[in-house]
């Protein structure tokens, strides 16, 4: 088996549109989540989010880009460019030829579809643009990285809702642990902010007014953001030959399928995840210094989260971190897990755990030092990240510092 | 402003090129224009006239829509035009 390391790092998401910038933004505890606006904001009931501001596409991509790159597109792009730069990888050869890119996205291009359908319903319209489908398949940002980085390796989409980005990853580093690619460009993204796509989320009544918060006692639902996350996963040696900057290391991952119900959480699929994530990586629970949370504001998740942690864990329950910064940058859905990991990076590489703002109050259902509202120093040498689906669809990552 | 006018305009933005430089001899080879480029051409002539072009990429030449150059498109787009009214 081989060893993987992170080389390379890019986002673009409410908090920032670089690495740098979320950093320092989840350093200083900032909230990126603020009024919406889009078209027809004013008939959604729901109208905070994550959203990425400040963002031109026009000048960044050309016409004919343009008519084929959705928005969840044009994230994706915008951060793979960043990963593979800082990497320094350039993808050619043999070395072009077996590597990938494996990404992660609940909706793909949810904005084409909700353009398109007003386009033909509500204006009447009979005619859409001959790109609706290449603009909108859920592929096409995997599609797009693979064409403009000379990837041609395997390269797929992996869709398992708010989970969507671990298990990308979690492929990537298959592919590259069991060396059949040298390197893998991964991550997630999703842009669901528009009209359809937030309405969409209302019906199911778990989003919040007003803020997301996270384990604190008078939280009251998740709130939704935008963008993406790509990191560069390659083979250790290979990284070490060109004198590759490493970011960390994977160690390990698990996947488990609660095989219950299609949106309340379990303890048990959840535990079972980060216990075979361990596992995986040969590591004790007592190694693990902090944890990403999914972390997602609701009643239910940041509860059964928590019993999860507190059984997989034991007493060192009490003495890890475990924060989520979808306080911060909102919940990506499908490119949630990818932006999250930056906050692991952060606390492996540089020694701060981001912090879970927003918390107000205490919940003894939520009693573990989930880092309120504060950024800490602390050093790190293992971290796992957690994403729990809708459909009960879980993966766990475990990152080690190098 | 002509039907062949408009046409050209339309040729030449999805060619890139001034409309100066798309001649009715020219064929969508002569200039650049790939299948997703012609695909996106007939659709923005059809939003430009209102009218529904004929024509299936999987065989361009089945339809009696003639795409062999740019005097065939303008004289099939004026006998579209001509027949919508």
């Amino acid at each position: 088996m081989k060893r993987v390391v992170i080389t390379g790092a890019g986002t673009i998401n409410s908090l920032g549109h670089s690495v740098p910038d979320t950093l320092e933004a989840m350093r200083e505890g900032r909230c990126g989540i603020s009024e919406l606006e889009f078209r027809d904001v004013d008939r959604l009931s729901i109208k905070i989010g994550g959203q990425v501001r400040g963002f031109e596409a026009e000048g960044r991509f050309n016409r004919q880009q343009m008519t084929l790159y959705d928005r969840f597109t044009q994230f994706t792009l915008t951060a793979a460019k960043e990963a593979i730069d800082q990497s320094g990888i350039v993808f050619s050869g043999d070395l072009a030829a077996r590597s990938g890119v494996v990404l992660g996205t609940a909706g793909g291009g949810v904005s084409t579809w909700d353009d398109n359908y007003r386009s033909v319903y509500e204006d009447g319209k009979n005619r859409v643009h001959p790109f609706v489908v290449p603009k909108l398949m859920n592929n096409a940002a995997a599609s797009h990285v693979s064409m403009e980085h000379n990837l041609k390796g395997p390269s797929f989409t992996v869709s398992t809702a708010c989970a969507s980005s671990n298990h990308a990853m979690a492929q990537a580093f298959q592919l590259v642990r069991s060396g059949a690619a040298p390197a893998m460009v991964t991550g997630g993204a999703e842009s669901m902010l528009c009209f359809g796509g937030v309405k969409a989320w209302e019906g199911l009544r778990v989003m919040s007014k007003d803020a997301c918060r996270p384990f604190s006692a008078n939280r009251n639902g998740m709130v939704q953001g935008e963008g993406a996350g790509i990191f560069v996963f390659e083979e250790y040696e290979h990284a070490r030959a060109r004198g590759a900057d490493i970011l960390c290391e994977v160690v390990g991952f698990a996947m488990s399928s609660d095989a219950a119900d299609i949106v309340m959480p379990s303890k048990q699929g959840a535990s079972r995840a980060m216990a075979g994530a361990l596992a995986d990586a040969r590591l004790n629970a007592s190694d693990v210094c902090y944890i990403n949370a999914h972390g997602t504001g609701t009643a239910a998740n940041d509860k059964t989260e928590c019993a999860a942690v507190a059984g997989v864990f034991g007493p060192h329950a009490d003495d890890l971190m475990i924060s989520s910064t979808k306080s911060m940058h909102g919940h990506l859905i499908g490119g949630t897990g990818a932006v999250e990991l930056l906050a692991c990076i952060m606390a492996l590489r540089d020694g701060v755990i981001a912090p879970t703002i927003g918390y107000e109050e205490p919940d003894p259902e939520c009693a573990l030092d989930v880092v309120p509202n504060e950024a800490r120093d602390a050093k790190v040498d293992v971290a796992l990240s957690n994403a729990f689906a809708f459909g009960g669809l879980n993966a766990v990552l475990a990152l080690k510092r190098i | 402003m002509s039907i062949s006018d408009r046409v050209i305009n339309i040729i030449a933005e999805q060619a890139v090129l001034e409309p100066s430089d798309v001649t009715p001899d020219s064929t969508l080879e002569d200039l650049g224009i790939d299948s997703l480029g012609l695909v996106e051409s007939i659709f923005a002539i059809e939003e430009e006239f209102d009218i529904t072009v004929p024509f299936n990429a999987n065989e361009p030449t089945a339809s009696d829509f003639d795409i062999s150059n740019v005097a065939a498109i303008i004289a099939g787009i004026e006998k579209l035009v001509s027949e919508k009214v």
